[in-house]
């Protein structure tokens, strides 16, 4: 029984050789660039690593560390998972909005439009804009207009002060979540045959959005699907924005994420074992929620 | 017989306008909200632009003022003469950033259009494993891979030529995954006519999947081209002869605060390749549509 089986694999692996050549020049590079790097990243999270001297196998010890007297650790962790939970879902709807509403424009204007909304991605560090615009000062535009109002009388340390950094730094990853994910979403609405909206219009669909909902998400759900897990792994693995505009560390760790913990680890105080075990912790966290999305998307991805 | 003659009337409705269910008001909204939104979005850029013609005295201004009072081009003229007076000469950076940019790119799209295609399509031992490997692969966080990869270089031979960028570029999981997306929905009757009229699979690729999925080639264009253009060597080159452009405005930079217009200068030009691309490629998408809309 179980030899048949083996025969009958062999049999179907012999008959696929073409998906396999196909597949080959890719995953060979995949293997060697990615999959090797994060195999070796994975077993170093088990081993005691200063990048100087040779690895020592220490088991469970760093994970112990991490999650029994890390205090930092579990600020981070409370603060990546507010961050990822608000800006992950919020970012996305938005995203699919704007690439909704842009899909309706026609010409020039719907390219400069995508132009404009995409460039804080291009230019990779847009977020100084908002250093100018919360500056703790009176300066800054935000304390100017608010004061300038009367809404408060003296300036806030939006980028200081513990209880609105965070906030401050998700408003700036929401902004910025237009990456590749909304230019496939936007890309993906171009590929919907216009039959189909013809045909939902005889069928009694009466205004955009039942066309949107009822028509055109069903159709684009690969797309759908790949905006989420780009939107997924962009809000758990934010550091940059962090540390370009809260400092680093933050005030009382207050902007502190998962990442900025790796980074602190692996470039500040060189102990990459540590980093490696929070970066397999953090793979684990975001599996959990890969899991749940797939789920979300099964039966309309065709996979 | 009076419902299909309702059917009848309501097609004809629709065939005389271009418009199905679209109202101005919805579309002044749309109009509204997505141009708020791009002015926002717009201020970095527009910030990066002024930040160029401004002499050196606005450049320290504080507070720091949005727009240019007196714009000059002297930034640019100096990003000019410094670029001509390099040790290594500038069109050498030039050249080493075009190349990878184009070898990356070019190199991406065809080495992940061709393993799309057979884990979108194909029926083998193994597809669904390789697929969720891909997506896998996108959750590791990269800021750990660093002493990993450059172990895997060195073992490679592969440090301090340009291969260390052009390879890792070829194999980006973002770029597979997007085309994986595009290619599940090319309608696999086409394919299964095509098969049964003696076309072989890199051919059926070639001839039916690759126009269709244009809108997810061009997508991953826009991006690739522009990470590779951005690229400053991921620490993998050390010959000043093979550093890229990126790395030749660094130094600019480097040169100290009163180079800081100049490197404003050098920012808005480095800019301009992608924001072309850009509407090259948008302009393309757009004209798929124009394609597959009129076949059923």
């Amino acid at each position: 029984m179980v030899k048949t089986r083996k025969v009958s694999l062999l049999h179907q692996m012999k008959r696929s050789w073409v998906s396999y050549v196909m597949l080959a020049p890719f995953f060979t590079l995949f293997f060697i660039f990615t999959v090797l790097p994060i195999l070796s990243s994975a077993v170093l999270g088990f081993t005691s690593f200063n990048m100087l001297e040779t690895p020592r196998f220490v088991g469970f010890n760093n994970f112990r560390h991490l999650l029994v007297n890390d205090d930092v650790f579990w600020i981070a962790f409370r603060n990546t998972m507010i961050f990822a939970l608000v800006t992950g879902p919020l970012g996305y709807v938005l995203m699919v909005f704007l690439a909704w509403f842009i899909n309706e424009i026609k010409g020039i204007l719907r390219t400069i439009l995508t132009l404009l909304i995409y460039a804080p991605s291009m230019m990779g560090t847009a977020f100084f804009i908002w250093f100018i615009l919360f500056s703790p000062d009176a300066h800054g535009y935000i304390n100017g207009f608010l004061m300038r109002w009367n809404i408060i009388h003296e300036p806030i340390e939006w980028l200081l002060h513990p209880d609105y950094v965070l906030g401050v730094i998700m408003l700036v990853q929401i902004w910025i979540s237009m990456g590749v994910g909304f230019l496939a979403v936007l890309a993906g609405f171009k590929t919907v045959d216009r039959t189909y909206y013809e045909a939902a219009a005889l069928d009694g669909v009466r205004n955009r959005f039942q066309e949107l909902w009822h028509v055109t998400l069903p159709l684009i759900a690969p797309q759908m699907f790949f905006a989420a897990i780009m939107q997924l792994a962009g809000s758990f693995a934010v550091w940059e924005i962090s540390v370009n505009l809260a400092g680093f560390p933050s005030t009382e760790y207050a902007a502190s994420t998962i990442v900025t913990h790796i980074v602190d680890y692996a470039q500040i105080r060189y102990e990459l074992g540590m980093a490696s075990a929070l970066a397999v912790i953090l793979f684990i966290l975001m599996l959990v929620i890969n899991v749940g999305l797939r789920r979300m998307f099964i039966n309309k991805v065709g996979n | 017989m009076t419902q299909s003659a309702m059917r009848k009337m309501k097609w004809r409705k629709l065939k005389s306008g271009d418009r199905l269910n679209r109202g101005i008001g919805g579309d002044l909204l749309v109009v509204v909200f997505v141009g708020a939104f791009a002015a926002f979005s717009s201020l970095p850029l527009v910030f990066a632009i002024m930040h160029s013609f401004k002499p050196l005295s606005e450049l320290f201004l504080f507070p720091p003022r949005f727009f240019v009072m007196e714009p000059t081009l002297a930034n640019y003229v100096g990003l000019f003469q410094l670029s001509a007076n390099m040790w290594v000469p500038f069109n050498r950076y030039l050249f080493n950033s075009l190349f990878i940019t184009f070898a990356g790119s070019f190199g991406q799209i065809i080495v992940a259009s061709l393993a799309a295609y057979p884990l979108a399509k194909h029926v083998f031992p193994g597809r669904i494993a390789l697929n969720q490997l891909v997506v896998f692969a996108l959750l590791f966080s990269t800021t750990v891979l660093m002493v990993p990869s450059y172990v895997i270089m060195t073992y490679l031979g592969l440090v301090d030529t340009h291969l260390a960028i052009i390879l890792p570029a070829m194999q980006r999981t973002i770029g597979l995954f997007l085309m994986v997306s595009f290619m599940y929905q090319v309608p696999t009757d086409t394919i299964e006519a095509a098969r049964i009229d003696g076309c072989n699979e890199f051919g059926i690729l070639w001839r039916i999947v690759m126009p269709v999925v244009k809108p997810a080639t061009m997508t991953m264009l826009i991006f690739a081209f522009q990470e590779l253009w951005r690229s400053t060597g991921d620490g993998f080159i050390f010959t000043e002869n093979l550093k890229t452009l990126p790395v030749a405005f660094a130094q600019i930079q480097a040169g100290g605060v009163a180079r800081a217009g100049v490197f404003a200068a050098a920012t808005v030009i480095m800019m301009i390749p992608p924001i072309i691309l850009f509407f090259f490629a948008q302009h393309k998408i757009i004209e798929t549509m124009a394609y597959s809309g009129v076949k059923g």
